[in-house]
């Protein structure tokens, strides 16, 4: 059965008097446990259809659903709760907060659970430990370098243990090396974990890495999903 | 609670602008402190006055002084109980900087009408014997080292000549009003030294009943209606007032100007605290995409405000109240009794709140509204 439904899907934004159909009336399935390459160049709607999943835009006619909740039909208070329990993102630019240390970034999305204290403190420190950064929890952002920065906010897109991941551009901004790691990593807490991931990406190595393909060109599919070699693997 | 270190980790974000911003709204509660406080003092100090007393001065003016002789005539009239008299003398002591009170009384009478000045009985029966001695407030014990017994010369201003007293007793007012900072001599000396003048600067006057004051007030007037010094008679509180009405200008002027720079600061300070608070804007973009709802954004918003100004206002306005009696501060004599009400503290913590709303509730109403993707692709 699909995790994520999309079904019958537009969306359009107005910018100024220009009226911008992303898309329209697009349908779609990914399943649990999948690992999913959304490419495309830009402007075709991948980062959308991703803020679509994660509730942080709705669509302007359709539905989404994941795991069998219509997120599009939630209010915000609703959303904020559900992206908490279910949604864990990663950004282009790590958006880490400065403030905070790697260990209080990772905790953060433990501070909406019920979780105790000792009980954030132990989830924390298997989320920094599965991403290889548990001699680093004391650091603040600035003394970790781009590849730790994206694996410590992977990390915090683990640690309450989402339903599904969205990550966008995960390896945008680093260098060949960190980014293999980074893909790694994701790959591993796929197999090993059985997470299922979303990947917006521009990057055919990376999309590689993912089970399935998708790409988009002008808010259409232009071709049937498609498994990469990772999927045979 | 566990929310708190987030709002401890963005107030030390950029820690010298929030000392910066506290210390801003700490000076403006503590000069508003201090403001209030002159008008409260001065306010307290017309409030001084006992129900039965009344003071008889010259009808031209507080300078001119009323014959000695009136005494004995007030004294017959009818509900008139008790009778003092006093004269401004106005020496000064040392290089005369630090400013005191000092006037010579009818010392027995006197300290019978104002049981507010307290002192041993001892130290009382030495000064009502001895002609040359003098009575002074604790804290002029302190302000200039003086002893017990010790010798005190001032220099007469408006009474020339060297005057000096020994030290018999030491009073502590029992009324903040009356002032602790006082020097008190005999009459009959002072009425010596200047040639048996038979003057005296006003009279107190203690009545029988407080519904005879106005009755009794215009028999003292009506009485010497007619003399070559008229009189005008009101109660203390009256008299007292006089002296806060001189006052009337200058403190309406220091809480215009005062209040005006306190509002300046906090208009300053609001808009510190509010630009750090758009400086974040796509952090709580972020916050929100983990699932940090509106209300409780807005709620970080406004308790990391409110940590500012409560803290602000903790040092300004408990730095007036403890700061003030630390160095004894009485206006050099102006304002005795100066003390920060638990009234200006109230009115100075709903500044603090006033500010923590007005610097609080734009930033954290923006935070809540803010829409994430729009938020995100400016951060993106």
């Amino acid at each position: 059965m699909a995790l994520v439904e999309i079904r019958d899907v537009y969306k359009s934004f107005q910018r100024d008097t220009q009226r911008i159909d992303v898309f329209t009336g697009l349908t779609l399935d990914i399943d649990a446990g999948s690992f999913t390459a959304l490419m495309g160049p830009s402007g075709s709607g991948k980062s959308t259809l991703l803020n679509l999943i994660a509730g942080l835009d709705k669509p302007t006619r359709g539905t989404v659903r994941v795991g069998g909740e219509a997120v599009s039909e939630m209010s915000a208070s609703q959303l904020a709760a559900w992206r908490a329990r279910h949604i864990g993102f990663v950004f282009q630019s790590f958006n880490l907060l400065p403030v905070l240390t790697a260990y209080q970034n990772v905790e953060l999305p433990l501070l909406l659970t019920r979780l105790s204290g000792k009980e954030r403190n132990e989830r924390v420190k298997i989320a920094l430990d599965v991403v290889g950064l548990a001699d680093r929890a004391d650091h603040y952002p600035r003394q970790l370098s781009g590849g730790q920065e994206q694996r410590t906010a992977i990390a915090r897109a683990i640690v309450a243990d989402p339903t599904v991941m969205l990550l966008d551009e995960p390896t945008g901004q680093l260098d060949a090396k960190s980014s293999q790691e980074v893909l790694a990593l994701l790959q591993r807490l796929n197999s090993e974990f059985t997470k299922t991931i979303i990947i917006v990406t521009h990057d055919a190595h990376a999309a590689e890495r993912a089970k399935m393909v998708l790409h988009l060109e002008k808010g259409d599919l232009i071709e049937k999903p498609r498994a990469t070699a990772a999927a045979l693997r | 609670m566990k929310y708190f270190r987030l709002v401890l980790a963005n107030l030390g974000r950029h820690r010298l602008r929030t000392v910066l911003t506290i210390l801003s709204v700490a000076l403006a509660l503590f000069l508003f402190a201090s403001l209030r406080s002159v008008t409260t003092t001065l306010a307290a100090t017309a409030q001084f006055g006992g129900a039965r007393r009344l003071v008889t001065t010259n009808a031209t003016g507080l300078v001119f002084p009323l014959p000695l002789a009136y005494g004995n005539r007030i004294k017959a009239l009818p509900g008139v109980t008790g009778l003092s008299w006093a004269n401004w003398f106005g020496g000064k002591y040392g290089d005369g900087k630090r400013f005191f009170a000092n006037f010579a009384v009818d010392a027995e009478s006197y300290l019978k009408i104002y049981p507010e000045i307290v002192l041993p009985a001892d130290q009382r029966d030495a000064f009502l014997k001895d002609r040359t001695g003098a009575l002074i407030g604790k804290r002029l014990l302190s302000q200039f080292g003086w002893k017990l017994g010790q010798n005190v010369t001032l220099q007469g201003t408006i009474f020339p000549g060297d005057w000096t007293f020994t030290v018999d007793g030491v009073y502590t007012p029992t009324d903040p009003a009356i002032g602790d900072d006082v020097l008190i001599f005999h009459h009959d000396y002072f009425d010596e030294r200047i040639g048996r003048a038979g003057i005296a600067g006003w009279y107190i006057v203690e009545i029988d009943d407080v519904s005879h004051a106005p009755a009794v007030a215009k028999s003292i007037d009506d009485l010497f209606r007619n003399s070559s010094s008229p009189t005008k008679t009101g109660t203390e509180r009256e008299f007292q007032a006089t002296f806060a009405t001189m006052w009337g200008n200058v403190s309406f002027l220091m809480s215009t100007i005062g209040l005006a720079v306190v509002f300046a600061i906090l208009l300053v300070t609001a808009n510190a605290m509010m630009m750090s608070a758009r400086e974040r804007t796509g952090e709580i973009a972020v916050l929100k995409t983990i699932g940090f709802s509106d209300r409780l954004l807005f709620a970080l918003v406004m308790v990391e405000a409110g940590v500012m100004a409560l803290t602000g206002a903790v040092l300004g306005l408990g730095g007036a109240k403890l700061f003030y009696p630390a160095i004894n501060f009485n206006g050099l004599g102006f304002l005795p009794g100066f003390t920060v009400a638990p009234s200006t503290l109230i009115i100075g913590a709903l500044v603090a709140i006033g500010l923590m709303l007005a610097s609080g509730l734009a930033p954290a109403l923006r935070a809540a509204r803010l829409p994430i993707v729009q938020a995100l692709r400016h951060v993106e």
